[in-house]
């Protein structure tokens, strides 16, 4: 099968189940260099489950990704390797409590790319400042807003300098007061060129900031394009009717 | 009151037994010191076991661990000291109960991690592997560390118990404490060593009781 040479992820075809419920049911998705999509849909429409293949933390049962031409589902992959290379950020932050900010940024830059201590500290510097927190190094999740506590959370997957990011409902879990920091980095981060792909309820943002919006329901796309068109003339009454429900 | 004094807290007898009594101390000192972190090690290999994807394994765990929690461990201890010699095993006394120790109280310590390794957010399970970490890395640098702090207190319990039940090496004639204590009482006619032993327990253990106690109030306050 041919693949497009210039794609940072390329999936095609994509399935998984969960039991006997089908959550994904071929999906096909190119995201190129320096592309941020944004992926909408009703909960349960198989958004997160799509990121979540991307990095194999769900096993699809069939189809195929490619990180920039490489097919990660093949059987002697380096899984850890291919995983460094594509950041992600959770909902619920998930930042290691034991473990300052600097802590939580360090340890994947000294245990999985062997960087020695003082090397990974700077790095980790260097992202935390990139998110504007490098005064926060020393402070422990629990002694952070949410907000912060994301932006760490960003700090520790750009920190492995990825190719692709992959976000999931990252302002979902905040205070509507601290969504904004957040949504300020990710934009801040996608005009460095960072590409990104992005669940998200957050309209406004994917309006201003995403190249492509793709609109998923019951484990299908059923219209992509940009935020233009797909926010304000969609072919899908679905979509309208989603659109609206959201912003109203 | 004053035969109770005579032969409970008789300071003669105490004098007479006290250098026995300090070589016991030694000994259950020197248990303690081998057998908890035996026990703790042993106890987080086989809560680790009972994470791993292979059914065997998983199987072999809980019978083990049943099996370990449900067998008296002096019965355990007679049959390594007295029974393995027969097939040509012999441990020697202070190596058939840490044998029979690691046994008995790894059981108890996995039991006590498998908890702990239960109660860490499946998220940051997740986290750490999407930065690249290995299951291994992932169980040692963010699951167990997170998993022990939050069992601290069953730990320090456990810990507890464990000292004490090390008294148990005295029917293999190791000459712990108790048993020291033992001897002195046969040899002075008088209950005043076993007192003793009594309260250097209590002094050594008393310390750990109050941490506990601090880290149960402290959970409370947290939850």
């Amino acid at each position: 099968m041919s693949h497009d040479q210039a794609a940072i992820l390329e999936v095609r075809g994509l399935h998984k189940s969960f039991g006997s419920l089908e959550v994904l049911k071929g999906v096909d998705l190119v995201v190129r260099p320096r592309e941020l999509v944004f992926v909408i849909g009703p909960s349960g429409s198989g958004k997160s489950t799509l990121l979540r293949c991307c990095n194999r933390l769900e096993e699809p049962n069939a189809g195929s990704i490619r990180i920039e031409g490489v097919d990660i589902l093949a059987p002697r992959v380096d899984i850890n390797a291919v995983r460094q290379r594509i950041g992600m950020v959770f909902q619920s932050f998930n930042l290691y409590p034991h473990l300052n900010a600097l802590g939580n940024v360090t340890l994947a830059l000294r245990k999985v790319a062997g960087k020695p201590r003082e090397q990974a500290e700077a790095a980790a510097m260097q992202a935390l400042a990139r998110v504007g927190l490098a005064e926060k190094a020393k402070s422990y999740p629990n002694e952070l807003s949410g907000g912060q506590q994301q932006r760490v959370a960003i700090a520790r997957a750009i920190a492995l300098e990825p190719v692709v990011m992959l976000f999931d409902e990252p302002t979902s879990a905040l205070d509507p007061e601290l969504v904004g920091s957040v949504l300020a980095v990710m934009r801040e981060l996608r005009e460095s060129g960072m590409t990104m792909v992005v669940v998200s309820h957050e309209m406004r943002f994917a309006r201003s900031a995403a190249d492509r919006v793709i609109f998923m329901d019951h484990g299908r796309i059923l219209e992509e394009g940009p935020p233009a068109q797909l926010f304000n003339a969609p072919d899908h009454p679905r979509i309208r009717e989603f659109i609206a429900s959201i912003e109203h | 009151m004053e035969r109770l004094v005579a032969s409970f807290f008789n300071l003669d007898i105490l004098q007479q037994a006290w250098p026995i009594l300090l070589e016991g101390f030694w000994m259950t000192v020197k248990l303690t010191l081998v057998v908890v972190p035996l026990g703790v090690a042993g106890g987080l290999a086989v809560a680790l076991a009972s994470t791993v994807r292979s059914r065997l394994v998983r199987w072999t765990v809980v019978v083990y661990v049943d099996f370990f929690r449900a067998f008296p461990p002096l019965v355990l201890l007679m049959f390594i000291a007295f029974g393995l010699p027969f097939l040509k095993i012999d441990l020697g006394a202070f190596g058939a109960v840490a044998l029979a120790f690691l046994l008995n109280t790894s059981s108890y310590y996995g039991e006590i991690f498998r908890a702990g390794i239960e109660s860490v957010p499946r998220g940051q399970y997740e986290a750490a592997r999407s930065t690249g970490l290995s299951a291994l890395q992932t169980m040692g640098w963010v699951v167990v560390p997170q998993a022990t702090r939050n069992v601290i207190p069953d730990l320090i319990s456990n810990t507890l118990e464990v000292v004490k039940l090390t008294s148990l090496a005295s029917v293999v004639a190791l000459p712990e404490l108790l048993f020291a204590a033992r001897q002195a009482q046969s040899l002075t006619y008088n209950a005043t060593p076993i007192i003793a032993a009594g309260i250097i327990y209590l002094v050594c253990l008393w310390p750990l009781v109050r941490l506990l106690s601090r880290f149960e109030h402290r959970q409370i306050a947290l939850h």
